[in-house]
């Protein structure tokens, strides 16, 4: 791509004249990524929206917070950390569907959006390959998309920290029971693996997406969604089986079995403790997962080079 | 080294090929020409301009700027600017957005030229282009393309649906603030009328075919249209004109290659223009 034809020289092409400075191979990268963020706000403005809700309605049953904390020490360990770290982690919980769901619908336009709007003219007139552009598509779902929720999932564990203590605090309780089964770097860095781990196991998903958005003349979302509904409903009516069905749910939500030992002997006040990497690692749908994707982002650069707005 | 070479070039479509858009196209633009793409519709014009542009695949040979289009695209588009109609740019973005993104991705882009263009206009800078007339969509279109530093700029129909002044702007701005020697312009458009002076060379094409290839030189030496006196009308016939039609009652017929001193006795001489130039060729080409 640009790498090759950045480095070698050309004296032929770049002429003395008002001789353009060489741009590094990354910068059309950095760009595209850029404008789609511009384009597409609601990749961050969602998870926002969420947080803002979350917050609220977390707010709103802070009524119930002093009650529950001065019953803590009548529970077993384990739940009284489960009581503890419920509101993060339904925080993150939620915070990443949206995502999820952002991160589909971002895919299924991706390549659609701009040949129906004609835009992929202009686009086509900047020196920036169909290779750069599928790239920067895929890296928004699987890097830009989990850099952004990160802060922001952070964040709104800080915000529900500072907002049980001050209602702790203006009770007049002590806010150090709180505090002590609360492991929040433990619990961010788990937040971290989760999202790399699912970003990994999700990959297949944005790349057939993307791939439909790249190939599809209309209504890119059924032509996405309906064909694998079909197989699995086909596969069940008519055989009794339910393969492909189980695959596709297998995709969606198996890397929670993977991912996480969910060991009944530890502790849940240890989060890191419960993170299998290495169990990750080792299934072959995750590396079955990342070949597909390799796949429809490489058929979706060629298509690309073909389309013409529709 | 030409800017544009093309030999044999073919394309065709649907799966058997049997639509043939380009049907051994022989073509050779010289560096700093101004070259109109002139047919109708379905000629193929759009077609050339993909394949010249790296948009399409093609068959036979094809040279622009000494590169292939469609291997060497991206290192091609360095070198090579082109709108596509008006309608293009993103409606969603901002204009200072615009100006951003191709400063980023553009090795020879020169932003502040872009905004000196810019600045002649009423564009404002934290508009999104959707509230832009399609006039002003047009300018900053023009005043990013400008700003670019290439060798061969291709206009595919540039001025379609805007008024005539803003027409009449585009290809005045075109000429005096952008065009020099060292560029190459391949304009395709229907309003022959008004680029007539402002290209160098003609092409008209025809069902994939290139059916005249001229410069406006050679147009002005060669063709002559008469509008004959109605007594010469059976000694003008006699002369092979290539084309006749009646206008206020009199017969204009149009020559190739006969000589000057000899129609001025016929009737009034003058140099076709390129519109009268196209009926008369474009309906040969429909009789063959």
């Amino acid at each position: 791509m640009n790498v090759r034809s950045d480095t070698v020289a050309d004296p032929a092409i770049d002429m003395p004249e008002g001789a353009p400075a060489l741009l590094s191979p990354t910068r059309p990268f950095y760009w595209s990524v850029r404008r789609e963020l511009w384009e597409n706000r609601a990749l961050y403005l969602g998870p926002l929206a969420m947080a803002a809700v979350l917050l609220f309605s977390f707010l709103i049953s802070t009524i119930h917070l002093p009650e529950k904390m001065r019953e803590l020490p009548e529970l077993p360990p384990e739940a009284q950390y489960e009581r503890v770290l419920m509101p993060y982690n339904v925080a993150a919980g939620l915070i990443f569907i949206v995502a999820f769901i952002v991160g589909v619908f971002y895919c299924v336009d991706a390549l659609h959006g701009e040949r129906r709007d004609r835009s992929i003219l202009f686009w086509k007139s900047l020196p920036v390959s169909d290779r750069t552009t599928v790239l920067s598509k895929a890296s928004i779902p699987l890097v830009v998309l989990p850099l952004l929720i990160y802060p922001i999932i952070v964040v709104t564990h800080l915000l529900i920290l500072l907002a049980s203590s001050a209602v702790l605090l203006a009770h007049g309780e002590s806010v150090a029971q709180m505090w002590a089964r609360l492991p929040l770097f433990q619990l961010w860095l788990a937040v971290l693996y989760a999202l790399t781990v699912t970003a990994l196991w999700h990959a297949p998903v944005y790349g057939w997406l993307l791939l439909v958005s790249a190939w599809a003349r209309r209504v890119p979302f059924l032509w996405a969604v309906l064909p694998p509904l079909a197989i699995a409903a086909f596969e069940r009516g008519a055989f009794g089986i339910s393969s492909f069905g189980s695959l596709i749910q297998y995709r969606l939500v198996g890397w929670f079995t993977l991912a996480f030992s969910h060991d009944p002997g530890i502790s849940a006040g240890e989060p890191l403790a419960d993170l299998a990497p290495g169990k990750f690692l080792s299934a072959p749908g995750l590396w079955l997962g990342l070949l597909f994707t390799a796949a429809c982002l490489a058929a979706a650069v060629r298509l690309r080079r073909y389309r013409e707005p529709i | 080294m030409p800017c544009i070479e093309a030999s044999g070039l073919r394309k065709t479509f649907g799966t058997t090929g049997t639509t043939i858009a380009l049907d051994g196209i022989e073509l050779r633009v010289e560096e700093g020409r101004i070259l109109g793409l002139i047919g109708p519709n379905g000629a193929g014009k759009t077609t050339a301009l993909n394949a010249i542009l790296g948009l399409t695949p093609y068959q036979g040979e094809l040279r622009v700027l000494g590169r292939d289009p469609w291997t060497e695209r991206e290192r091609l588009m360095r070198d090579v600017s082109f709108i596509s109609d008006v309608a293009v740019l993103p409606r969603w973005m901002r204009v200072s957005q615009v100006l951003d993104y191709v400063a980023g991705v553009h090795p020879r882009f020169d932003r502040a030229k872009a905004e000196g263009f810019l600045a002649k206009t009423s564009i404002q800078r934290g508009r999104k282009v959707r509230q832009l007339s399609k006039g002003m969509v047009t300018q900053l279109h023009l005043a990013l393309v400008m700003a670019i530093d290439a060798r061969l700029l291709v206009l595919d129909e540039p001025t379609l649906g805007l008024d005539l002044l803003f027409r009449k702007q585009f290809y005045d701005t075109l000429l005096n603030d952008y065009f020099d020697r060292s560029r190459t312009i391949v304009v395709t458009t229907h309003q022959v009328e008004e680029i007539q002076d402002v290209l160098t060379d003609v092409v008209f094409i025809h069902r994939g075919r290139i059916v005249l290839e001229h410069s406006m030189e050679e147009i002005e030496s060669r063709y002559l249209e008469v509008m004959v006196h109605p007594e010469g009308v059976a000694a003008a016939r006699a002369l092979q004109p290539i084309h006749e039609r009646q206008l206020f009652g009199r017969s204009v017929l149009l020559f190739d290659h006969v000589d000057r001193q000899q129609l001025a006795g016929l009737g009034d001489v003058r140099t076709p223009s390129l519109a009268d130039l196209f009926v008369a060729v474009m309906g040969q080409g429909a009789v063959q």
